[in-house]
C-alpha cells in the first residue's frame, strides 16, 4: 500500500476519535440553558468527522484515478528513495531543535541559541569552527537585540540561575 | 473613489509606510532568491515582525511588500541558476535560463523587471475598479451567505488542486477545518480538544502552523537532498547588458497588455493563483505567436519570458480581490496575510474599505510603490544581490530553522509551541513526501473559526438547518461547491471513458 493510503487509514482512525469525542463525550458536559440551542458546540466537529471519514474513504479506496501522466520530476522529493537522503542529518536536526525548546527557557537565550547554530552548521558537516562560531555569536546577538530591545519581546538571556 | 485615492496616498507616503515597502521589496527579493524559500515561507517568516509593528495598514503594507519582492526573487534564481525558487516562476525559467546560457542575463532579467512591473501596475487599477464594486455586492450578504461563500471558497481550492488530488486537498482543508476546532470557540467559549493540556486553551497559532506547513517542511528537504535547489549547471553569474532593444519591447508590448488582463482575473479565482497564471499565460502566448516565434519558445523568447512574469504578478494583485472584499483567501500567501490581520485587529471584508479605508487604500497605492521600488531599486541591486546564491548551505540550513523556531516563540512567548511546531512540520513533511497538497490544511484551518461562527450564527437565526432551504442564495452557493468537487472526477472519467472507446474503435 502507498503512503499516501496509508495516511488516509490514520486520518480515518483520527476522524473516528475525533467524532466519538464530538458525538458521545462533548455533550455531557454542556449547561441545560446551552442545549435549548439549535447550534451546539459539538455540533460542528460532529459533520467535520463525517465528512472527513468519507474523504479518507475515497482516498484509501483509490475512487479517484490518479493521474498517470504526472511524472515525478527529478528535483522533486520521493520517499522511494529515502535511503539515498540525508535522512540521519535531518532527524538530528530535528532533534537538536526539540532540545533547543527544551533548553530555551532554562538555559537562556543567548548560549541555547548560539548552541543552536554551532550545532546544526556541525551536524550538516561544518569543520570551520573560528567562522561557525563567530558567525553564530554575531548572529545570536544581533537577533537577541532586535527582538528584545526593538520589538521589546522578553527574551531570558542569561540562564535561570543568574538572576534576570 | 476619488477621495479614497487621497487616503490612501496620504497614508501610504508617509515615511514609516514608504520604509516599509522599500524594506519589504528588499527582504522579499533577497530571501525569494533562495532555493526552496517560496513567498509563503517568507511571509509566514515576518509575521512577528510585522504583528509587533502595532499599524495595520504598514504591517499589510510591509507583508505586501515581502510578496512582491519574493516573487521577483523568485524569477531571478529562475533565471540565473534555473532553480525556481517558487512554484509560479517555474514558467519564467523555460525562457529565461536559456537567455542567461546566452549570456543575457541582464537584459533578461531587465525584461522580467519590466514584465512584473507592467503587470502589477495593471493588476493594481484592476483592483482599484474591481474591489469596490464586489464589497458593495457583497455587504448584501448575510452569515448564511457568508458560510456557503467560504464552503464555495474551500470547495474550489480543492477542485484546481489538479487530477487525481481533489480527495486529497479535500482531506488537507478537513484536517485544518478539524486543527481550528481546538481551543476555545469564540462562540460558546468552552474548551474544545485540548486534551486537558492548558497549552491548546487558545487553540493552535496560525504561525506556528504556517511555518511548521512551509518552512519546516523545505529546510528538512534541502537537508534530505543537497541537490535540491542547486539543480542549475552553475549558469552564468555574470550579469551585464541590462538594456534590451526597441524591437524587443515591441514585440513584448501586446504580450504585457494580454497577460496582464489574464492574469489579474485567474488570481481572482479561488485556489488557482499565481502558478497556474504563468502557466497559462505562457501557454496562451505560444498559441497567439507566429509560426517563427513559437520555435523560439524554450529557446530564450523574449514573448516567453514576459508572459509568465506578466501574469504571475498581475495574478498576485488579483489575489488580494477576494482577500480585500469578502475576507476569503484564494490561496495560501493571502490565507497567511488574512491570518496577520486578524491578529492586527482588522477583520477583511466588505465593511474594510468603510470601516478603515485608510487601511485599504494604503494597501492598494503600496502596490504601486512597491512595483516602481522593484523597478528602479532591485533592479539595479540585482548583480550584489545574486551573491546570496553563494551562501554555504551549512549556514543557510541553520538559519533557515533558527528563524521559524524565532517566529513560533514570538508570537506566542511559549516553548510548547516549539515542540508544537517540530511535530507539526514532522507530520507535513510526511504528507508532502506522500503528495499531499498543504496549502489546502492552512486555508482550512484559517477560514475554520470564521466559518462555524458563521454556520452557528445561520442556525441560531433559522433556528435549524432550514437557512440552507429558505435563502435561495445559499443553497445556490452550497450546490455550485458540490459541482466543483465533483466536475473535476466527472471529467476524468469521461476522459477516461472517450479513451477506452477509441481504443474499442481501433
Amino acid at each position: 500500500m502507498a503512503l499516501d493510503r496509508w495516511i488516509a487509514l490514520v486520518f480515518i482512525v483520527f476522524c473516528c476519535a475525533y467524532g466519538y469525542l464530538a458525538f458521545f463525550t462533548m455533550d455531557a458536559s454542556l449547561p441545560p440553558f446551552m442545549q435549548r440551542n439549535p447550534v451546539w458546540p459539538s455540533t460542528f466537529p460532529k459533520i467535520l468527522s463525517v465528512m472527513g471519514a468519507v474523504v479518507g474513504l475515497v482516498v484509501l479506496l483509490g475512487l479517484e484515478k490518479p493521474n498517470k501522466d504526472a511524472e515525478p520530476s527529478a528535483t522533486e522529493i520521493n520517499y522511494r528513495r529515502l535511503h539515498e537522503y540525508k535522512l540521519g542529518q535531518a532527524v538530528m536536526l530535528l532533534s537538536l531543535m526539540v532540545i533547543y525548546a527544551l533548553s530555551l527557557r532554562p538555559v537562556g537565550f543567548l548560549m541555547s541559541t548560539t548552541v543552536f547554530l554551532v550545532m546544526s552548521s556541525a551536524i550538516l558537516g561544518e569543520r570551520k569552527w573560528h567562522i561557525m562560531i563567530l558567525v553564530s555569536v554575531l548572529a545570536t546577538g544581533f537577533v537577541w537585540y532586535l527582538v528584545q530591545q526593538v520589538l521589546g519581546i522578553f527574551l531570558r538571556p542569561f540562564p535561570f540561575f543568574m538572576g534576570v | 473613489m476619488l477621495e479614497g485615492i487621497m487616503i490612501g496616498l496620504e497614508a501610504a507616503f508617509s515615511i514609516q509606510n514608504l520604509l516599509m515597502v522599500v524594506a519589504g521589496c528588499l527582504i522579499g527579493t533577497f530571501i525569494g532568491m533562495l532555493p526552496g524559500l517560496g513567498p509563503m515561507s517568507i511571509i509566514a517568516i515576518m509575521i512577528p515582525v510585522a504583528i509587533t509593528l502595532g499599524d495595520p495598514a504598514a504591517a499589510l503594507i510591509l507583508l505586501a511588500g515581502v510578496y512582491y519582492g519574493a516573487i521577483f526573487g523568485g524569477s531571478t534564481s529562475s533565471i540565473l541558476l534555473n532553480a525556481p525558487g517558487v512554484a509560479g516562476t517555474v514558467a519564467t525559467s523555460f525562457d529565461g535560463y536559456p537567455m542567461a546560457r546566452k549570456g543575457q542575463a541582464g537584459k533578461a532579467l531587465t525584461i522580467a523587471a519590466v514584465a512584473s512591473f507592467a503587470g502589477g501596475t495593471i493588476g493594481a487599477i484592476l483592483l482599484m475598479i474591481f474591489a469596490p464594486a464586489l464589497s458593495s455586492v457583497a455587504l448584501l450578504f448575510h452569515s448564511a451567505e457568508y458560510f456557503a461563500l467560504m464552503v464555495v471558497g474551500l470547495s474550489a481550492i480543492a477542485a484546481f488542486a489538479g487530477t487525481g488530488q481533489v480527495a486529497k486537498a479535500l482531506m488537507m482543508t478537513i484536517l485544518g477545518l478539524i486543527l481550528a476546532t481546538v481551543g476555545e470557540g469564540a462562540l460558546f467559549s468552552m474548551p474544545r480538544f485540548t486534551m486537558g493540556l492548558m497549552d491548546l486553551q487558545s487553540g493552535i497559532s496560525f504561525i506556528t502552523l504556517a511555518m511548521a506547513m512551509f518552512a519546516l517542511p523545505e529546510a528538512i528537504f534541502l537537508v534530505l537532498n543537497p541537490l535540491r535547489g542547486s539543480n542549475g549547471e552553475g549558469g552564468s553569474n555574470k550579469i551585464t547588458g541590462l538594456r534590451f532593444s526597441r524591437e524587443e519591447g515591441r514585440a513584448i508590448l501586446p504580450v504585457i497588455g494580454r497577460q496582464s488582463v489574464q492574469g489579474f482575473f485567474i488570481g481572482v479565482l479561488p485556489g488557482a493563483g499565481a502558478t497556474i497564471a504563468s502557466f497559462l499565460g505562457y501557454a496562451v502566448e505560444r498559441n497567439l505567436a507566429s509560426a517563427e516565434e513559437q520555435k523560439e519558445f524554450g529557446k530564450g523568447s523574449v514573448k516567453g519570458l514576459a508572459a509568465p512574469e506578466t501574469a504571475n504578478n498581475a495574478a498576485c494583485t488579483g489575489s488580494f480581490v477576494p482577500l480585500l472584499t469578502l475576507g476569503i483567501p484564494g490561496s495560501g500567501t493571502t490565507a497567511i496575510l488574512l491570518g496577520a490581520l486578524i491578529a492586527l485587529n482588522v477583520t477583511p471584508g466588505p465593511r474594510l474599505m468603510t470601516d478603515t479605508p485608510e487601511i485599504f487604500w494604503a494597501v492598494i497605492i503600496s502596490m504601486f510603490i512597491g512595483n516602481l521600488v522593484l523597478l528602479v531599486l532591485n533592479l539595479p541591486l540585482i548583480p550584489y544581490i545574486a551573491k546570496i546564491l553563494s551562501i554555504p548551505r551549512n549556514y543557510l540550513i541553520p538559519f533557515i530553522l533558527f528563524f521559524t523556531l524565532m517566529g513560533a516563540y514570538i508570537g506566542q512567548n511559549n516553548a510548547t509551541e516549539l515542540l508544537m511546531l517540530v511535530g507539526l512540520g514532522v507530520m507535513a513533511t510526511i504528507f508532502r513526501f506522500a503528495d499531499y497538497p498543504l496549502a489546502p490544511l492552512l486555508i482550512g484551518f484559517i477560514l475554520g473559526t470564521m466559518l462555524e461562527n458563521n454556520f452557528a450564527r445561520s442556525m441560531q437565526l433559522y433556528r435549524g438547518f432550514d437557512f440552507i432551504i429558505e435563502r435561495p442564495m445559499t443553497m445556490g452557493l452550497l450546490v455550485l461547491a458540490l459541482f466543483l468537487v465533483l466536475l473535476p472526477s466527472y471529467r476524468a472519467r469521461r476522459a477516461r471513458k472517450r479513451a477506452e472507446g477509441v481504443a474499442d474503435g481501433d
